[in-house]
């Protein structure tokens, strides 16, 4: 046996719809990052509600990326393939390395399942064009069955229990320890001891299969783990730290949190974590539409709420007549939303950043809105955060985006002190302005203030009509909506957001790479593979879209070649153009769905250089 | 604390002389007065429309926001914050037809809203388009050969949602409608009144048999639980079962007296024959016709928080974060 000192390495779970994938993958993740390694990972859900069994647009897949030091993305092809059945085998191996160990379960490659996949011949190896010599091939079916043949289990429940011989062999494969994984399993089956115990024999089984059969075959790989930050550390998919983030802002501002939203993919699991966490006093709405989502949302906030929406791309269509309203009435809300692939239906659980210039304009009237783009899994909190912050302290609604990349993958998240995080102060009218104060009457930067119903004195309305800037009353004087209009305007563009910050080689780099959101990791990959080869490459990622960075002209004009990369046809860039003057980038668009791969980057970016 | 209507209102309305809210907005002050409820702890929430102007004629918190959407706001504003006694006017095309959606789902909820139709069966702002409550064949700008659709009537859209309360009064008729606005109040959940207004430009006379004391003597009822329902001009009708319905008789004739009037049940959960009486185009119904006990949505989401409160044993963001699977790197 050979054991592989590697740096990274990335393994794909793949196998039918039903055949638990994500689940073997987040437990493989977790064991991995209790160790040490550093982790990213990219469940691929199949787009069809429920296709037939061994269908090929049944498949679905989990990658995870695992690193000695930091990893920033999923990976581009994966070191080892796991495929349950011939369909996956099929759709799948596009993802693996030219030199990929591929674990296959031939009990799924029988005439009908090679049939299903539109194989043509019984030798799929050959039709694929794969080494045998790279492939584990176990008749993964009947060992399961065998393992548990005096569980007293039915057939069905035996099948159940195959992702976990999958996952065994991958742990054997990576040298893991196992109890890891006997733990999750046991907390996660606690009230049902039996299915945890079925799944821990059938781990265990997997993984001295592969001791015994295969030490001569396959390699063991090491990960060693090094850089670590000391801390303690959970798993947490985007959405997860999306909804914490709004919890964690809410506790610090001392406000009920509210969440109206209605269930759309990618970002249903934001409303599925807010409302579990009833005992943290979170009110979650499941609204009759994205309408009454964002509308009842508006409604909590103006009496007196932390007010959240959670929707996608076409939620946001629907959000927008709201969103408005709550630009006109300067009130805080949080608008999140977790694209995906458009127009319209358009791709529902793949990702894009498509929606940028619909957050920045897509609403009518003069109507600035602060956006704010989620880098990463774990950034989704801190983006959050920022977002809650902004729109309760400046009295107005603010868009967070991440991307279905970013919300469904995971990566190891060091546990947040609340502590110390800055606080949260909204502007709430004071007591001694009784009697004189009116609904637009601003403090210094422009914010106006909170009166929440229930004070005495304070009693106020706000509306979607034009105000008088005085007197807060219906008004449609041209020099005043003229006014109220700058106002508005001028109220966003004074929010303080951090300056841009530059990565790689900031003094003397050749080429910036630019981007935003969710494709930090894989702009950041590119940046530093493009260094190794002795290429003199910058990075800066935008966070805050709206308003800009102070120094963002700055850092766009200090380079001589610029390139900005997005997951559309170049809305960054196009933002970018209108708010600097004289910038022109070059541009990298890709609009798969799919996240980017590195390998492209770098071939792309090198040859921007060599021009 | 006492209050008057004076500590309700505020500015110069602007609707048209004549104009169905005027009455609507006299009634309304006077009826929160009577309720008693601080104006800095009641919000009144409209959507777009002549009628959705009322909230900036309240010295209450309030908001004129966007068509249909009032009953969604409201409903964010009162589940956030119990404590408000929330209020939502809209018109008939506001409530029933942009804001359809919204006015069953509140309904069917059962949030603890007051909300309030004013329904003068036509586009007002607009300038006189026939809206959703409009009969069949109306002649508008936007329909000069007829409506070729049928109308909604709002107590059977109301309990098809499974509405809990449903009352009407006539705009004109300040005891009767502070009388259903006060029941609405009380009870506790949605409540929906059907306020019949006139709009003098676009739509004059549409509640012509009921909008003065003589006409609603003759051709409407007043309907009280527990009581006969006897109406006329000196009680010589009554409303009796018929088959599978209800039907005006006039006592004396063929063979029917006031043993055979049906007494009213505003409580009764099955809203059958509620339903019936909302929908008599002869005599008009007005007063609570629906009034049913039901556990509101607002209370049930406070209740099911204190009761997961009592059950978990993370209550902060740090014990949150001590639920998950956490290792340490040293």
């Amino acid at each position: 046996m050979e054991i592989k000192e590697k740096e990274s390495v990335v393994v794909r779970f793949s196998g039918d719809s039903g055949d638990g994938m994500q689940l073997a993958g987040n437990i493989f993740s977790t064991v991995s990052a209790t160790v040490g390694n550093s982790i990213s990972t990219f469940p691929d859900y199949p787009a069809d509600i429920r296709a037939p069994q061994g269908s090929l647009t049944g498949v679905s897949g989990f990658q995870v990326h695992i690193g000695a030091g930091q990893v920033f993305t999923p990976g581009d092809q994966c070191d080892v393939l796991v495929a349950m059945n011939a369909a996956a085998l099929k759709t799948q191996y596009k993802f693996a390395k030219s030199d990929a160990a591929i674990i296959i379960d031939t009990d799924s490659f029988g005439p009908k399942d090679l049939e299903k996949a539109q194989f043509k011949t019984e030798d799929y190896l050959g039709e694929m064009g794969i080494d045998p010599d790279r492939v584990i091939a176990c008749p993964l079916t009947t060992m399961v069955k065998d393992c548990l043949a005096d569980s007293g289990m039915d057939v069905k429940s035996m099948l159940k229990c195959r992702n976990m011989f999958a996952l065994g062999l991958v742990c054997w494969l990576f040298d893991r320890d196992l109890d890891i994984a006997f733990n999750f399993l046991k907390e996660k089956f606690a009230k049902k001891p039996g299915i945890a115990e079925a799944n821990i024999k059938v781990i265990q089984a997997g993984y001295d299969y592969g001791h015994n059969t295969h030490s001569s075959v396959a390699n063991v790989y090491r990960i060693e783990t090094k850089n670590k930050v000391p801390g303690r550390y959970m798993d947490i998919t985007g959405n997860k730290a999306t909804a914490y983030g709004f919890i964690a802002a809410a506790e610090k501002a001392g406000l009920k949190l509210y969440l109206g939203s209605y269930p759309i993919t990618p970002a249903t699991d934001v409303l599925h974590e807010l409302s579990k966490h009833k005992s943290l006093g979170v009110t979650t709405v499941q609204c009759e539409d994205e309408i009454s989502g964002c509308a009842s949302a508006l409604g909590a906030s103006f009496a007196g709420a932390l007010a959240v929406t959670s929707t996608s791309g076409p939620g946001i269509c629907l959000k927008s007549e709201a969103m408005n309203l709550a630009v006109i009435m300067e009130l805080p809300l949080v608008v999140l939303d977790v694209q995906r692939g458009g127009p319209a239906t358009g791709l529902p659980t793949k990702s894009e950043q498509t929606d940028l210039l619909q957050a920045l304009f897509g609403r009518n009237g003069e109507s600035p809105m602060p956006v704010i783009a989620a880098a990463s899994p774990t950034d989704c909190f801190d983006a959050a955060y920022a977002a809650c912050k902004m729109a309760l302290e400046h009295m107005t609604p603010v868009i967070l985006m991440t991307d279905a990349f970013v919300a469904n993958g995971s990566g190891a998240f060091k546990l947040p002190n609340l502590a110390e995080y800055p606080a949260i102060n909204p502007p709430y009218v004071l007591e001694e302005l009784k009697g004189t104060w009116t609904p637009y009457m601003r403090a210094e930067n422009g914010t106006r203030y909170w009166a929440v119903p229930g004070r005495q004195g304070f009693e106020h309305i706000l509306g979607g009509l034009e105000k008088d800037d005085k007197t807060g009353a219906i008004s449609t004087n041209p020099e005043n909506h003229d006014l109220m209009t700058r106002k508005r305007q001028a109220k966003i563009d004074a929010i303080p957001v951090p300056d841009l910050e530059v990565l790689g080689d900031k003094d003397d780099a050749e080429l910036l790479i630019v981007g935003f959101g969710g494709t930090f990791g894989h702009l950041h990959a590119a940046m530093d593979e493009m260094r190794a080869q002795g290429k003199k490459v910058a990075m800066a990622h935008f966070k805050f879209i709206n308003p800009l960075p102070k120094n963002t002209a700055e850092v766009l004009k200090k380079y001589p070649k610029v390139v900005v990369a997005e997951q559309n046809m170049g809305q960054l860039a196009g933002w970018l153009r209108m708010k600097v003057d004289g910038f022109v980038p070059a541009q990298f668009n890709q609009v798969k769905g799919q996240p980017f791969v590195v390998a492209e980057l770098v071939e792309n970016f090198t040859q921007l250089l060599n021009k | 604390m006492a209050y008057t209507q004076n500590d309700f209102k505020k500015g110069q309305p602007r609707w048209c002389p004549g104009c169905g809210d005027h009455f609507f907005l006299a009634s309304l002050h006077k009826a929160m007065a009577e309720i008693g409820v601080d104006p800095w702890n009641t919000a009144v929430i409209s959507g777009i429309g002549c009628s959705s102007r009322l909230p900036h004629y309240m010295a209450t918190y309030g908001m004129n926001t966007i068509h249909g959407r009032a009953a969604a706001i409201a409903t964010g504003a009162k589940v956030a914050n119990p404590n408000l006694t929330v209020w939502q006017v809209s018109g008939d095309g506001d409530g029933l037809a942009i804001g359809g959606n919204h006015f069953i789902h509140a309904n069917r909820r059962n949030i603890n809203l007051n909300m309030i139709l004013l329904n003068n069966r036509i586009y007002g702002l607009t300038k006189g388009q026939y809206s959703p409550t409009s009969p069949r064949g109306f002649v508008s700008k936007s329909s000069p050969y007829g409506t070729v659709e049928d109308p909604f009537r709002p107590a059977e859209l109301c309990f098809g949602a499974r509405g809990h309360f449903f009352a009407r009064a006539v705009a004109t008729d300040a005891p009767g409608t502070i009388e259903v606005l006060k029941a609405a109040y009380e009870h506790k959940g949605a409540s929906v009144c059907e306020i019949l207004q006139n709009c003098v430009i676009f739509n004059n006379g549409t509640h012509d048999a009921v909008y003065d004391k003589a006409g609603r003597a003759k051709n409407a009822i007043y309907l009280k639980h527990g009581e006969k329902m006897l109406f006329g001009e000196n009680n010589e009708y009554g409303i009796v079962q018929d088959g599978f319905g209800v039907k005006a008789v006039k006592l004396g004739e063929d063979g029917y007296t006031e043993a055979d009037v049906l007494i009213h049940d505003a409580k009764c959960e099955d809203n059958t024959l509620q339903l019936k009486l909302a929908e008599m185009e002869w005599p008009v119904a007005l007063g609570v016709i629906r009034d049913v006990v039901a556990p509101t949505y607002d209370d049930c989401v406070t209740a099911q928080i204190e009761e997961v409160k009592a059950q978990k044993k993370y209550h902060n963001f740090a014990e949150l974060l001590e639920t998950n699977d956490i290792w340490e790197v040293k």
